[in-house]
């Protein structure tokens, strides 16, 4: 295994690094969460980085050919290549380096995929990176829980009844998009027992998202970065209320905060809290109602969503994480 | 796979090797840095090798086990963007699993080398060969050539890096080996050493288009209609190019290792003065030797041109070698259900690069050998027979014939 970088955890939102490796030249839209997570990403890991972004948003709005936001080298990879894509590149330069034909130093190798493109059809590519233990490299899923950029088509990752251009509710099918969220930072971490780092994050915590980064580059070998991000177009609201929907998600208990790190689970921000009884959980009807996309939810649709979530939190074997229970003995 | 003998070959040796065992040691000598695996019959053989000799130390390079052929492909089309020389492969369903990946390769100009155990598509199942699977990238800016012997293998294996990754190219290169009839077939091979490779190979340098932190690009940004037009055209040249390039290369490969062919792209089989000229790809060259031989003897003016280099197409070459005879017969060992003559994909570019000349030769299609069917030499005769009645009378009865199949 090749070396990581010295990439200390930071204390204070002051410390971030003030240098932008993701700057101007992309063309996404106003109040767009993922475009964030692009920034705060790349400034955790530093200039020398390889990013890899597979088909999505943050393929066509950010790189657009005479024009780039990334100062960083970036390559675009297949829609379904995330994994593939970091393996690929972690290898190329582990083999250079070892056999002498490139200078030795460690480089972040980082691969990006939305919703579609890593928890649908990307989710084998990215199971085989994880078993590579020999590679460094991050994978991180931005979720704006639809195909964003193909015009907000459901995805796996998108809410139950969330209306997308592929579940409306029409006249006579209310719920067209009868799908639960998948689950999908758990099934990684639970499936791929080698693996020393998987972490849900939010970009409207900006602090923990770049120490998370940083965690996942520097433990070694390959990592999984789960990212909620707010959408204004896909979930129909105010682009002003882009941070504020992050927080709610998680403050709700429907997106939960955690490190998985070396096969040990600690909550973090709201949800440890919440988790702790510290603080109670927001009902979901609070953040459902801030969005178009759930506008044509009637009581039954709010009472069945808070349902699963309170099952999440009151019947799971690791509360809002692994959706297992013990069975009782006869 | 029968029992594997490993060894480093710092020494030219004479091995009794088969197809794929031979372009497991051209990937040991050309020292390659990053290869994928997945299994699939008949292409796997060489990846067992492959396996095999990393695990001896026979060479130093990383082995992925993919999770699929759509990553194998995506992995060494990414090693190669950050410079790592590399090698990986499939066969017929498996080649098409990866086609995504296969056809970015070509876009993005990567030097991926790939070998093609060529294999009947599913569906119904069938380990024998056909070349539907390797053809289909014909039109994706991939090199495609047809092996017809181990040796061949071994040597067009190290052409093909060099060609591939030459900077005037950018091109990758589909080794296209005939499932079993060679992948599992020994002959005695000439393995050169890794100082002849050496002399002959070049390291790869991508230059400014290597992706790297000290080289900070952006590669395969959204284009649209503004650009995409003339990055075709660049890949256009580049296989343009690559004609002279080859050339260049199989002149150095003949001084360098003392074998080789007249031509790089075709190879002629007693075509002088021919009458009848039988055209195919691959190792049914064999059988198709012997009855031209035969023939020949039995004082019947018939030859044999062999493509090797399907892309690029030599056109001017196979227009000499073909534009003297009265009747050429095509064998191919694919289909393209529903194209003019309902005929096979050679044919149907033969037809085409001989349209120009002013005295065309009757042109007769024959599809023989799928799914591994063998073309025995009682085949070739008929062919011949056949083009032959077409010459007498002037007449072509039926363009396409399918050979040695039950009705």
């Amino acid at each position: 295994m090749t070396t990581v970088q010295d990439l200390p955890q930071v204390k204070g939102v002051k410390n971030i690094p003030m240098e932008e490796l993701y700057s101007s030249g992309h063309r996404t839209c106003q109040g767009c969460e993922s475009a964030l997570v692009m920034r705060l990403m790349i400034k955790a890991a530093g200039p020398r980085t390889i990013v890899l972004g597979s088909t999505g948003c943050m393929y066509v709005a950010n790189t657009t050919y005479y024009s780039t936001p990334w100062v960083v080298p970036w390559m675009h990879t297949q829609l379904g290549s995330s994994g593939s894509a970091a393996t690929g590149t972690a290898a190329g330069l582990s083999s250079m380096m070892r056999k002498g034909k490139m200078q030795q130093e460690p480089i972040n190798v980082i691969a990006f995929c939305g919703d579609g493109g890593g928890m649908d059809m990307g989710l084998s590519a990215i199971s085989g990176a994880l078993q590579h233990d020999e590679y460094n490299l991050l994978i991180l899923c931005y979720d704006n829980e639809s195909y964003a950029n193909t015009d907000i088509q459901a995805s796996g990752g998108t809410p139950w009844g969330a209306n997308t251009t592929f579940s409306p509710p029409g006249k006579e099918t209310r719920i067209m998009n009868t799908r639960w969220k998948k689950n999908m930072a758990p099934m990684l971490a639970v499936g791929h027992p080698n693996v020393r780092y998987v972490a849900t994050a939010c970009g409207s915590y900006g602090l923990d998202f770049n120490n998370k980064i940083r965690r996942a580059l520097t433990i070694g070998g390959p990592t999984f970065i789960h990212s909620i991000d707010p959408c204004p177009k896909g979930w129909d609201y105010d682009p002003k209320y882009s941070h504020e929907l992050g927080m709610l998600a998680i403050e709700v208990g429907l997106w939960v905060q955690y490190e998985i790190t070396d096969g040990e689970l600690m909550l973090n921000g709201p949800s440890r809290a919440i988790a702790k009884g510290i603080r109670k959980r927001k009902p979901v009807e609070d953040y459902l109602m801030r969005q178009g996309r759930f506008a044509h939810f009637t009581p039954e649709d709010i009472k069945h969503f808070q349902d699963k979530v309170d099952e999440s939190w009151e019947k799971w074997w690791l509360p809002g994480v692994i959706p297992i229970s013990a069975g009782q003995e006869e | 796979m029968a029992t594997v003998q490993t060894k480093l070959f710092q020494e030219a040796t004479e091995e009794l090797i088969s197809g794929s065992e031979a372009v497991g040691i051209a990937c040991a000598l050309a020292d390659v840095d990053v290869i994928t695996a997945y299994p699939i019959r008949p292409y796997d053989t060489v990846m067992q090798y492959v396996a095999r000799l990393k695990a001896d130390g026979a060479f130093d390079c990383d082995f992925i086990v993919a999770e699929s052929e759509h990553s194998q492909f995506e992995i060494v089309k990414h090693a190669s963007a950050v410079g790592a020389r590399t090698f990986s492969g499939s066969s017929g369903v498996g080649w098409f699993y990866a086609f995504e990946a296969i056809t970015v390769t070509a876009g993005l100009r990567m030097p991926v080398v790939a070998m093609v155990g060529n294999r009947a598509l599913d569906d119904p199942g069938a380990f024998g060969v056909e070349h539907n699977d390797a053809m289909a990238v014909r039109d994706l800016g991939w090199h495609l050539y047809w092996v017809a012997t181990a040796q061949e293998a071994l040597d067009t294996a190290l052409l093909a890096w060099k060609v591939a990754e030459d900077p005037r190219v950018l091109l990758p290169f589909a080794l296209s080996c005939d499932g079993s009839f060679l992948t599992h077939s020994q002959a005695i091979v000439q393995v050169p050493s890794q100082e002849q490779v050496k002399r002959f190979l070049p390291d790869y340098q991508r230059g400014t288009l290597q992706l790297h932190p000290d080289n900070p690009i952006t590669i395969a940004p959204q284009v649209n209609e503004d650009w995409l037009m003339e990055i075709r055209r660049q890949t256009d040249e580049a296989m343009r190019r690559t004609s002279g390039v080859i050339l260049e290369a199989y002149d150095e490969f003949k001084e360098e290792f003392g074998r080789g062919d007249p031509s790089p792209f075709i190879e002629e089989y007693m075509c002088e003065d021919a009458e009848i000229i039988l055209v195919g790809m691959g190792t049914l060259a064999m059988p198709t030797r012997v009855a031209v031989r035969r023939m020949r003897e039995a004082g019947k003016k018939v030859g044999f041109l062999r493509v090797k280099f399907f892309r690029p197409f030599a056109t001017e070459e196979i227009q000499n070698a073909l534009g003297g005879a009265k009747a050429v017969a095509v064998i191919d060992r694919d289909y393209s259900y529903g194209s003019p003559s309902y005929g096979g994909v050679l044919f149907h570019e033969l037809r085409s690069a001989l349209y120009p000349l002013s005295e065309r030769p009757l042109m007769l299609n024959f599809i023989a050998g799928l799914g591994g069917r063998e073309v025995m030499v009682r085949d070739i005769n008929e062919m011949v027979e056949t083009s032959q009645k077409a010459i007498d009378t002037g007449n072509i009865e039926q363009t396409t014939t399918w050979v040695a199949v039950r009705e």
